[in-house]
């Protein structure tokens, strides 16, 4: 189908986007790969009165270490450039490992790290990596900026805690603590489809051996980027054997992740396929954490 | 009726510039097809899942049908009615379709020549799991990809002479 009728303006500076965006208020959506966006127009599942398009805005799109160690990746960053940036393989080894499976080559040509995460779609990858590295958001506002933990960002089905007159203009994700282990598994039914199960593993062994502090979480699980707390206590607790992690699979998959039937898998089976992906994932990150 | 203003742009497509009044809402795609007659550019979804559309904006591959036609003012496409220098003059990517055929009825394959030219620029000697990968947002309900896959490989010894 076609889009609806819309005016669009392409601001030069973010302070003219966020002018804009003042002006219009929810009359008014951020355009940034238009990936999401465009789809919903054209299904006239969304029907804005303006789009304000952040293509022509210089400087968003910038990736680089801070002083402290975080990676910063600009908002507009478009999906595909993390592939090639040696930066990204280097100090976000799980993101890294991740892009491939988000969409096509000629969608993340164009899809933005920004889109992603304020799209906050549950099946999207980019907002469980957020989660699963304890990333930092940064929103810009005309009052000023401020800084929202990944995790407390997204907090419904496709719902974040952008305010109406905010633009996500920065991620930050902080380095790895020693010893941390990192892993993204998923299966969907082609290279780039949304996934039907998925997880990222984070794992930081201490010198025991022992797992010190640990963090799974889930997509195409819930409304959100689903976390299994409980699973990584038992973990914590009673290590990393095979079964133990077959233990902490089975509770993640059956009691802390949400996920629906669609019309590709039933809940039932996607619960399944959690257990697969998460022993994978630990084996996986726990072996890295070791080496 | 609509109360919203047409926009001026100025966009250059295979190397010609052209200027146009659009609405906003216009997508690339029916621009290409329905403004400039260049209907080599296929649609079929709407929404980003086949990769008919795909054409390069600046040289990269993205779907025409996910671009709005203002976001193309002041910058350069290319279509694949820009691949041949004539009817008997096909591209080495193109010689190469016909030589494997890698198309049957023809629909995805425009798609499919603006997103490989980039990748064998990229990847001049790719395996097949890499052009089996760079396909996936390209969908084709005729060959079964093995021609396709054959043909980019062939496109691949032409174009990088091994
Ligand atoms: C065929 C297809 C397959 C796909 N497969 C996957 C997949 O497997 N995994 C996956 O994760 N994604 C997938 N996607 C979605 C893709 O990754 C999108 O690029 C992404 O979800 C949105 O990013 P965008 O930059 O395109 O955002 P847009 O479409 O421009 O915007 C999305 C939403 O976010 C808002 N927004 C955008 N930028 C900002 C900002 N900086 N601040 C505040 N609000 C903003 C917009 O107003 C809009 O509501 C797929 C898309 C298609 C078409
Ligand atoms: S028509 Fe654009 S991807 Fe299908
Ligand atoms: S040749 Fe018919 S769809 Fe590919």
């Amino acid at each position: 189908m076609k889009p609806p009728v819309f005016d669009y303006v392409a601001p030069e500076s973010l302070d003219g986007a966020l002018d804009a965006l003042a002006e219009h208020g929810y009359d008014a959506k951020i355009l940034s790969g238009g990936q999401s966006l465009i789809p919903l127009l054209n299904f006239r599942l969304a029907q804005p009165g303006i789009l304000i398009d952040l293509n022509r805005i210089g400087g968003l799109d910038e990736i680089r270490l801070d002083e402290s160690g975080n990676l910063r990746i600009g908002g507009m960053t478009r999906v595909g450039t993390l592939e090639r940036e040696p930066l990204v393989a280097e100090h976000a080894p799980l993101l890294f490992e991740t892009v491939p499976s988000i969409a096509h080559p000629q969608i993340r040509n164009r899809g933005t790290v920004g889109g992603s995460l304020a799209h906050a779609d549950p099946s999207g990858e980019l907002p469980v990596i957020a989660v699963a590295s304890g990333a930092q958001l940064t929103l810009r506002s005309p009052k000023g900026e401020r800084t929202v933990a990944a995790e407390d960002f997204f907090v419904g089905l496709m719902t974040t805690d952008l305010a109406m007159d905010e633009i996500l203009v920065e991620v930050s994700l902080p380095p790895l603590p020693p010893r941390t282990g990192t892993a993204f598994v998923e299966i969907a039914r082609r290279l780039g489809d949304y996934a039907q199960a998925g997880v990222a593993a984070v794992v930081t062994l201490g010198d025991d051996d022992r797992v010190a502090d640990a963090r799974l979480v889930y997509l195409s699980a819930g409304d959100i980027p689903m976390q299994a707390p409980r699973a990584v206590e038992l973990l914590r607790a009673e290590g990393v054997s095979e079964a133990v992690i077959e233990k902490a699979a089975r509770l993640a998959a059956a009691e802390e992740i949400e996920p629906s039937d669609d019309i590709h898998a039933s809940a039932a089976f996607k619960r399944h396929l959690a257990t697969v992906v998460t022993k994978r994932a630990l084996a996986v990150a726990i072996e890295r954490a070791r080496s | 009726m609509s109360t919203i203003a047409n926009q001026r742009i100025s966009v250059k497509v295979n190397g010609e510039t052209f200027e146009s009044e659009v609405e906003p809402r216009l997508l690339l795609s029916d621009f290409l097809r329905h403004d400039l007659d260049l209907t080599g550019t296929h649609v079929g979804c709407e929404h980003g899942v086949c990769g008919a559309c795909t054409v390069q904006l600046d040289g990269v591959p993205v779907r025409s049908c996910l671009l709005l036609a203002v976001q193309a003012d002041g910058r350069e496409v290319a279509t694949v009615e820009g691949l041949a220098a004539g009817p008997d003059n096909l591209s080495p990517l193109q010689e190469a379709f016909r030589e494997k055929h890698g198309l049957q009825c023809g629909f995805c394959t425009a798609g499919i020549l603006m997103t490989m030219g980039p990748f064998l620029a990229e990847n001049p000697d790719p395996s097949e799991r890499q052009i089996r990968e760079a396909l996936s947002g390209n969908l084709c309900r005729c060959t079964g990809y093995q021609h396709i896959v054959d043909a980019v490989k062939l496109a691949g010894e032409k174009l990088y002479e091994r």
